[in-house]
């Protein structure tokens, strides 16, 4: 490393350690020279747990509650990816009510997720506080109803799975155990509350300060003919992409790097491109419930919004829709004549694409005919968006690399959060690191050589 | 985040694990804010970017040992909190992720990733006490967020935290349930896993596949001659025991018999 003269501003490094408020282990490295962007890298040091291979030689009945495990705050999603490419390829359809109340099941853990992510992980930052406890003291009323709202996510997850995180009831061909039209209606009053609390907390949220920040994304998401997408739906673009999930491993590649434990996942020849709640509110807007698409216009919310900063915003908009979906499921629901249907003993080879909160979760598997997992494929959001949060950072660092170190690493760690990394999840995912050239801090234990 | 003079110093790791055990943390939705005004949550990376340098009363633990670097990481981690305790199945027993132990983690890692060399990553799984001295062990693929609340509780006042270590059928019986393994012939964990997670599979009418651990004293080995007993393939009943604890004493000598072959050492 060349010396440079310190305290000259062209010439920094920024360097997070150990990012906060994500949910697993990550460094951020941005590495400025002659004020331009030299480097800037996404490191993923949370220590991989080998998933894809350690599901080979189990039964493809125990996958759903080993996918599970991938990650605590989206179990659901896995389950759902997992059970949903195992029925494929089996060739088995579910009854249309195990349908619905997979759907319900999956906006339990939107509901919680987004609660989660919204309000006790990134509006700190917009409102300058450590954490949600201590925003709590100036904001008591606003972090009461969040955690009212995430409790009513985490209700129906414990209803329908017996457990806020890994629930037990997903089975593949349906659930263990079907709940009652009773046991569904015990909820409905408290969702009747969440749908409008979620509605009033929308302007809060869209009242935040949000910088002047817009990128061209290719936005990539499930879309199905009628509905907001959770489980079903070809994959679609605003750059031309519409495809099945069978042809996913076509159109995109992963790409191993040096500086981090997740693959990073690219569209063949285009390169990034951006899943989660943005994508899918640019891409399926005219799906969401009247009230959601009120709540989103009643705030200057309109598509395309190509503003990441807002994407806090479509995650309280996106509240509105799964509390909503969670009532309008309610009604409709019948108890299954039988909660899953029988499986047959064949080999086989599925895959499927479902809507995780922070975007799509691709899995292919493959198994013999005594049912036993031979190959296992999963790509899980965060992986998808990493590449992605590496170009917004090469976008905004420049536009800010004037402030105060502390105030820079901190507008850093916010445009990592707009994604809401769920590093854990990054089965094959971040330290910020803004070096000064020539002064640089020695590397954290732990990370690998780079 | 609070920073009080008396309130106990709280912190919470993270080792190789899914985050679900510090999650059921911000799932106390009810008492987190009176939890948050008990103790002095001093390190919480997943929750605040206010983390406070150690030394620390109470230190959870969340995750197992897989990289060289964490091995020398847990080293630093004891030395700065005076109660040590692991949270979840991955601390205290490794984990699912602990399977690699009986497999070529060479040839994972080369499944996976086109680069292996890039990657590095111990040939193990291993729980936070093959390492250092654990003081206490909250069980569950997650804990259960009660026990956890509980077990703060007692540390808090000073008291014996009240944990069982009875099986899973005590708690199913309590609830209600008629047992699945008897009626429905299903293979059920039950009899040998640790209760705590208020019997929840029976509940949802499917056999406990044992996410809280052994019990006390289980018979894991007799269970599993009666689970084959009952037309359970002894292939099924090895990877029921090799699962979520699979590191744990008991569920390797149910899995594999006397001639068990892992790799016990990092």
């Amino acid at each position: 490393m060349s010396e440079a003269p310190r305290n000259q501003p062209a010439t920094r490094t920024i360097r997070v350690n150990y990012m906060a408020r994500v949910e697993g282990e990550a460094s951020l490295l941005i590495r400025m020279k002659a004020g331009k962007i030299h480097d800037v890298k996404l490191k993923i040091f949370e220590p991989p747990r080998l998933f894809e291979s350690l599901l080979r030689g189990r039964h493809l009945t125990e996958a759903p509650d080993i996918t599970a495990r991938i990650c605590g705050i989206c179990p659901v999603a896995y389950q759902l990816t997992c059970a949903h490419a195992l029925e494929r390829a089996l060739g088995i359809t579910v009854d249309p009510m195990v349908r619905l109340l997979r759907r319900f099941l999956y906006a339990g853990e939107w509901i919680e997720s987004h609660a989660l992510h919204v309000y006790l992980l990134h509006a700190p930052d917009f409102l300058g506080y450590p954490d949600a406890i201590e925003m709590a003291r100036k904001h008591p009323d606003v972090i009461a109803e969040a955690l009212r709202l995430k409790k009513i996510g985490n209700r129906i997850l414990t209803l329908v799975g017996g457990r806020e995180v890994h629930p037990v009831s997903v089975a593949v061909g349906g659930f263990y155990k079907t709940p009652s039209k009773a046991d569904l209606l015990s909820l409905k009053e408290e969702l009747k509350w969440a749908l409008d609390a979620a509605v009033r907390k929308v302007p809060f949220v869209a009242a935040f300060e949000f910088p002047d920040f817009e990128q061209d994304y290719e936005f990539v998401a499930l879309s199905h003919p009628s509905e907001y997408p959770f489980n079903e739906g070809r994959l679609i673009s605003n750059k031309g992409l519409d495809i099945e999930a069978g042809e996913y491993e076509h159109y995109f590649v992963e790409h191993q790097v040096k500086h981090s434990n997740a693959l990073h996942s690219r569209l063949r020849d285009r390169g990034a491109y951006q899943v989660g709640p943005l994508a899918r509110f640019n891409l399926n807007y005219a799906k969401l419930p009247k009230i959601a698409r009120e709540a989103a216009q009643s705030c200057g919310l309109h598509i395309p919004c190509l503003n990441p900063f807002k994407s806090v915003i479509v995650r309280a908009v996106e509240m509105v829709f799964a509390i909503d979906e969670a009532l309008r499921i309610i009604d409709l629901y019948e108890p299954p004549s039988v909660p899953r249907v029988t499986l047959p003993e064949r080999p086989g080879e599925g895959c499927a694409i479902t809507e995780a909160p922070r975007g799509i979760n691709f899995n292919r598997f493959r198994f013999d005919e005594n049912g036993i997992l031979q190959f296992a494929n999963i790509v899980p959001p965060t992986s998808q968006n990493q590449q992605r949060i590496e170009d917004d950072l090469r976008a905004f660092v420049p536009g800010v690399v004037a402030l105060p170190a502390e105030e820079l690493t901190l507008r850093c760690e916010q445009v990592v959060r707009n994604y809401d990394p769920c590093i854990s999840c990054a089965t094959h995912f971040l330290r910020v690191n803004l070096e000064q050239e020539g002064a640089s801090e020695p590397a954290r234990p732990g990370d690998g050589a780079c | 985040m609070k920073s009080s003079a008396q309130a106990p110093r709280l912190a919470v790791f993270k080792f190789a694990s899914c985050d679900g055990c510090q999650l059921s943390l911000l799932d106390l939705e009810d008492d987190l804010l009176t939890l948050a005004g008990a103790v002095d949550i001093a390190f919480f990376p997943e929750a605040s970017s206010r983390m406070k340098k150690g030394p620390y009363e109470v230190g959870l633990v969340e995750g197992s040992i897989t990289t060289h670097q964490d091995a020398g990481r847990i080293l630093q981690i004891r030395r700065q909190c005076k109660t040590l305790v692991t949270i979840g199945a991955c601390a205290t027993a490794g984990g699912i992720q602990a399977l690699r132990n009986w497999n070529d983690t060479a040839q994972w890692v080369a499944q996976i990733y086109p680069k292996p060399a890039y990657v590095r990553t111990l040939s193990t799984s291993t729980a936070i006490a093959q390492h250092v001295p654990v003081d206490y062990e909250i069980r569950g693929c997650p804990v259960n967020k009660r026990q956890l609340a509980e077990f703060l509780c007692a540390l808090l006042a000073k008291r014996r935290p009240n944990i069982p270590t009875y099986s899973v059928c005590l708690e199913c019986k309590r609830r209600g349930n008629a047992c699945i393994a008897v009626t429905e012939g299903a293979g059920c964990l039950g009899p040998v896993t640790q209760a705590g997670c208020g019997a929840i599979c029976p509940a949802y009418a499917r056999g406990c596949y044992g996410c809280f651990g052994p019990m006390e004293t289980p018979s894991a080995a007799t269970l599993a001659s009666y689970m084959q007993s009952q037309g359970t393939g002894a292939d099924a009943v090895q990877r029921a025991f090799r699962s979520f604890h699979i590191f744990a004493w008991p569920n390797r000598q149910a899995a594999d018999g006397p001639g068990d072959e892992r790799k016990s050492q990092p």
